[in-house]
């Protein structure tokens, strides 16, 4: 499937919208958790509704390659921008937890982080999360060359220990855990298969040649 | 501690906001002939209360956020779900069917036992497991003064109780994502069930109690954390075995027989030390404060305890 060409403007414009789109959520529920119209508990609510959006960014960061392998839709050019969103939501998510939820009592928070094995696969899951961050620019690239790619296969345990985080974050799973939690262990599963599926393609197209 | 407080103005005289907001509407209703007959049933009915000495100085969570905030699974997982989804839920007419080691089982029509015992208001702190707690007016009756009546035999030791099945009524009961298994159980000690903080609660805030905080009768164990607190009870049965509970079946290891609010024994995925006391909503409304051992009423209930390593019976 020939994807259409666009204008490098035009593609930028694109990128810079999925950023504006992405970050919408979080400030529209902000301004809600603020004005009073978040429900009885809007600081758990808030914190909740963060977390799930850093899943759903990672879900949409790792179906990329997936969906380039099958031909549905090259998205390569959004990837950058989605895995940040899912590091900004990570960021905003433990910002709620230390400043709104813990009221910032220090000695509450590293207790929670060394003792709650939960918080503790978060907390390193968002720890993961920083170097990528910090790498994800066309500078970084050029200078770390082959070991960029090395670098951001640390998405991978960091997906992991997301879906760990979030599962065990709530006191029984339903609906919503099982789909989100399935898609990212699907999405793993994928780099798995991934190596032997390529090949498979190659050889069918070297004996077609 | 229980201190009296002669109360200005009982929530039961006082006008409910969403009733207040809507009276131009009401009287307009009432000025076309529409007769109030034909008003929806959600409109709870007052109750006829009397003060308590159980009244706690704090001030109270608002009914709006006690009415939207509820874990109540029958009806659904996520806090809002209950009072979402618990509009075709038929609280009325009602039986409870009293039994076990009991020397004159009963089962008695819910209107009855409005009549037949006063309908007191309490204040009470409601701690959840999940580390929240809110302040809220309960209205009901002592838990004691049901099983006086039917007089437990001197071999019951405990106080089973289980809530009603409806999955036609109750979506969280239908489906393929069933959280729990039904019926919802749960159990007291014999003294626990019998001490005066214990009450079957019929109404909050002066009114018989909504769909999804438990119509139309709850336990309220206020020491206790919040799903101790079985909702919409259809049996209570005395026995000599440790009653089964729900969540102590589907987690152990998490969630104990007492359920005692305790600051000093963590739920092993989260502390227990601090709740965030639901406010008056928004961002700014609402505070962290400390839990207190028994949720502050040690003065009270501390000596049912007394001797026992509560790390274990936790």
């Amino acid at each position: 499937m020939a994807p259409a060409k666009l204008s490098p403007r035009a593609q930028s414009a694109l990128v810079w919208a999925v950023y504006a789109v992405g970050l919408a959520p979080a400030l529209w529920t902000f301004w809600l958790g603020a004005s009073n119209q978040l429900g009885a508990d809007p600081v758990k609510t808030f914190e909740r509704f963060l977390g799930l959006w850093t899943i759903r960014f990672l879900i949409l960061t790792l179906a990329i390659t997936p969906l380039r392998d099958l031909g549905l839709f090259n998205g390569l050019r959004y990837r950058r921008a989605l895995g940040l969103l899912a590091f900004y939501y990570a960021a905003l998510h433990f910002l709620t937890y230390a400043v709104l939820d813990q009221t910032m009592v220090l000695s509450a928070i590293v207790a929670d982080v060394v003792k709650r094995p939960f918080i503790t696969f978060g907390m390193i899951a968002l720890t993961l999360l920083v170097p990528l961050a910090v790498t994800s620019n066309n500078a970084s690239i050029r200078r770390l060359g082959s070991r960029w790619s090395s670098l951001h296969r640390l998405v991978y345990p960091v997906a992991a220990l997301g879906a760990l985080h979030y599962s065990m974050a709530v006191k029984v799973l339903g609906a919503e855990q099982y789909i989100h939690i399935g898609l990212l262990v699907l999405l793993l599963a994928y780099r798995i298969a991934r190596p032997r599926l390529m090949e498979a393609k190659r050889q069918k197209r070297r004996a077609a040649a | 501690m229980p201190s009296f407080k002669v109360p200005k103005i009982p929530s039961s005289e006082i006008t409910p906001q969403r009733i207040y907001a809507r009276r131009r509407e009401i009287l307009g209703l009432m000025a076309g002939g529409a007769a109030l007959a034909a008003a929806p049933s959600a409109f709870a009915a007052a109750l006829k209360t009397v003060p308590s000495p159980y009244r706690l100085d704090e001030e109270l969570t608002p009914r709006e956020s006690v009415t939207t905030y509820n874990n109540f699974y029958e009806f659904g997982t996520d806090k809002g779900d209950p009072a979402a989804n618990s509009g075709t839920f038929k609280p009325m007419p009602w039986t409870v069917e009293v039994g076990g080691m009991v020397a004159k089982p009963k089962t008695f029509g819910l209107e009855d036992l409005m009549k037949a015992y006063p309908i007191e208001e309490r204040i009470y702190r409601m701690r959840c497991v999940e580390a929240w707690s809110m302040v809220i007016p309960w209205n009901g009756f002592p838990l004691a003064s049901l099983l006086k009546a039917v007089e437990p035999l001197g071999s019951a030791k405990y106080v089973a109780f289980e809530s009603v099945v409806r999955p036609e009524e109750m979506p969280g009961q239908t489906g393929g994502f069933q959280p729990l298994p039904w019926p919802y159980v749960e159990g007291l000690r014999l003294d626990e069930a019998m001490h005066p903080l214990t009450l079957l609660a019929v109404g909050l805030y002066g009114e018989t109690l909504p769909n999804q905080n438990g119509a139309p009768i709850r336990l309220v164990v206020p020491w206790k954390y919040g799903f101790k607190g079985i909702k919409s009870i259809v049996k209570i049965t005395l026995t000599d075995k440790q009653p089964p509970s729900t969540w102590n079946i589907l987690a152990p290891q998490e969630y104990g027989f007492y359920s005692n609010v305790n600051p000093a024994v963590d739920h092993p995925r989260w502390s227990q030390a601090t709740e965030r006391r639901i406010g008056t909503g928004g961002f700014f409304g609402t505070s962290r404060v400390d839990t207190l051992p028994f949720n502050g009423y040690a003065d009270d209930v501390a000596s049912l305890y007394a001797g026992m390593d509560l790390k274990a019976n936790f």
